[in-house]
């Protein structure tokens, strides 16, 4: 926000302007060039497979013979991992984002809301290691014994509990985006809080809490280490959340710890996957950003 | 807040209201289990990582190199580079981070190009970081030729964090009155010396903060450092980031935790301890900071 203009006489101003403004271009610079990798290596590798048998083949073996590289047993896997997280934290995270936005006392949330920042801050490592050390053997030991070392269900509880901080501070945004006279008003009519919450707020809020999960659920597709670890690298088509599978991301990781030769065309589709999942994430958060300015202002 | 048995009483519906105290006292109730939810699985997951790690950790787990029996596996190695790291990418960010915020709020307007630059930074904070490795692997790595060194993997990551870096120092830049633009600007200053003078010394708190937790987090990143060819085994003191092989603490946690014995699952624990420590100080500096430069700062 400037409101007046200068002449920009000295040359020592302009030559600041100018290194800023390369500053600047660097963000765009990273987004061409992340663009223009996917698209080339991509094509490199549609050129040996086509794309169609890529989109739709249903069964994924870059390292045992014969080789097919039909996508969908990947993206299942990440869709159904992300599905079971976000079914973890969207009741759990817009839950506690109403308690520390409606019910909670100044001190309390005082105590939370940095507990949650802590939890947002973990690396996503150290929660794969708590899903082969805690959750999987807590699973086996209660509600599933025949559960192998590595499933589906690990890697989307742990994934749940991994964004349930930001689906949680996100939602108390938009909770908080609410202006008071609604609330008051509500109040004033008699509702209970529950009422409020239920009729009023999260009605209103509605929109913020729709591309927080939306956003949530981008960051539970492009989760990595966390999946690696508790999901496995079993590339195989199924909805049995108690099977090993393997993700986009953790084809990724396999291909990039061995030694694939650079030229091999496993390599080649490390980036027709990356593609893939580059593809996925920004379309959901194009949708995200494109909920927060349709509906924002609307109190205004 | 208001009372709503009185406007129920009113109406004669006792039975409605009671349903709808129970219906509002369950709810309350469900909300602070969440909150529980997410407090025991803190608790769980650092009372895993002591009890499993806590004995591993002494000086000589510190001070060794890995090796493949665990008793005498250190992290010497990983520390060291993940200092490298930590150093250089907070180097690399400052100036670009500052620098784009300066441009975005004091320079760009808010023309088309501004909003270009902003809904590009915002898509960018939400591309998932093992693209960003397979960014750095094809740029950085193989076309710069930089090869598989901490010098390659430091600037992936500060293009992992600029995003957050530049949109966490836009946020600072914005938050200085407009009195403080406008009296520098009234005292004859030129633009760059109303940013220099005024705004930057009043944003700094800021700015850093959001800059030292954003370092933080680059330090606790793994899957992009796979991509870019950090290496499990290396038994040596990397002494500058250009050397050939190097390794980080997370790469390190993540090898032992791959393997089914108990004993690389503890050192992993380990490890790990000492990352989040590492992050913890980190965080630390970050307030410190923020008290530290906001002294003397009044509107």
């Amino acid at each position: 926000m400037t409101y007046i203009t200068l002449p920009r006489s000295r040359p020592a101003e302009r030559a600041i302007e100018f290194g800023l403004r390369v500053a600047a271009a660097v963000g765009i610079v990273t987004t061409v060039g992340i663009i223009a990798v996917l698209a080339v290596e991509a094509l490199l590798f549609f050129a040996e497979v086509s794309p169609v048998d890529f989109f739709t083949g249903t069964r994924w073996s870059a390292s045992i013979k014969p080789f097919a590289f039909g996508v969908i047993p990947l993206v299942v896997s990440t869709l159904m991992i992300a599905l079971i997280a976000l079914a973890i934290a969207v009741p759990i995270g817009i839950l506690a984002a109403v308690w520390m936005s409606e019910f909670a006392s100044m001190r309390a949330r005082n105590i939370v809301k940095p507990i949650l920042e802590i939890l947002a801050g973990i690396p996503t490592i150290v929660y794969g290691f708590f899903a082969i050390t805690v959750i999987t053997p807590l699973l086996k030991a209660t509600i599933l014994p025949e559960l192998g070392t590595f499933s589906a269900l690990s890697a989307g509880i742990v994934v749940g509990i991994l964004i349930l901080p930001l689906i949680a501070s996100l939602t108390e945004d938009a909770l908080r985006a609410v202006p008071r006279g609604l609330r008051e008003g509500s109040y004033a009519m008699g509702a209970t809080r529950w009422e409020t919450v239920r009729r009023v707020l999260l009605p209103a809020a509605l929109s913020g809490i729709a591309a927080a999960v939306i956003l949530a659920m981008s960051r539970a597709i492009g989760e990595t280490m966390a999946v690696v670890l508790a999901a496995g690298t079993n590339p195989q088509l199924t909805i049995d959340p108690t099977e090993s599978v393997q993700t986009m991301t953790a084809f990724i990781v396999q291909i990039s710890l061995g030694d694939t030769p650079a030229d091999s065309l496993q390599f080649k589709a490390l980036f027709a996957v990356g593609a893939t999942l580059f593809a996925m994430t920004f379309a959901l958060n194009m949708i995200s950003t494109w909920i927060v300015s349709k509906y924002r202002n609307e109190y205004d | 807040m208001t009372n709503p048995s009185r406007a129920a009483l009113h109406s004669g519906e006792t039975t409605t209201l009671n349903r709808r105290k129970v219906k509002n006292a369950l709810f309350s109730l469900l909300a602070l289990a969440a909150i529980f939810v997410s407090m025991v699985t803190l608790a769980g997951l650092l009372i895993d990582l002591v009890g499993r790690g806590g004995s591993s950790l002494d000086v000589q787990f510190l001070t060794s190199s890995p090796s493949r029996i665990p008793a005498k596996a250190g992290i010497l190695p990983a520390l060291v580079g993940t200092l490298w790291v930590t150093v250089l990418v907070a180097l690399i960010t400052l100036p670009i981070g500052i620098g784009a915020a300066i441009y975005l709020e004091e320079y760009a307007g808010r023309g088309r190009i501004a909003r270009l630059l902003k809904i590009n930074i915002s898509n960018l904070a939400g591309v998932p970081s093992i693209v960003y490795g397979i960014f750095g692997l094809a740029i950085f790595v193989r076309g710069l030729d930089l090869g598989r060194t901490a010098f390659a993997a430091s600037l992936t990551l500060s293009l992992l964090i600029l995003p957050v870096v530049i949109i966490s120092s836009a946020e600072a830049l914005k938050a200085v009155p407009p009195s403080q633009r406008e009296a520098a600007y009234a005292l004859g200053a030129t633009r760059w010396q109303v940013i220099r003078r005024a705004l930057l010394p009043a944003a700094a708190p800021g700015i850093l903060t959001g800059i030292v937790l954003a370092v933080a987090r680059a330090v606790g990143e793994t899957a992009p450092l796979i991509l870019i060819g950090a290496v499990t085994f290396v038994t040596f003191v990397p002494t500058n980031p250009f050397e050939d092989k190097y390794t980080v603490l997370p790469i390190q946690i993540f090898n032992w935790a791959n393997r089914p014995q108990e004993a690389f699952l503890e050192i992993s624990a380990a490890a790990i301890l000492v990352l989040i420590a590492l992050m913890l100080l980190l965080n630390g500096a970050a307030i410190y900071l923020r008290a530290r430069l906001s002294r003397g700062l009044q509107w």
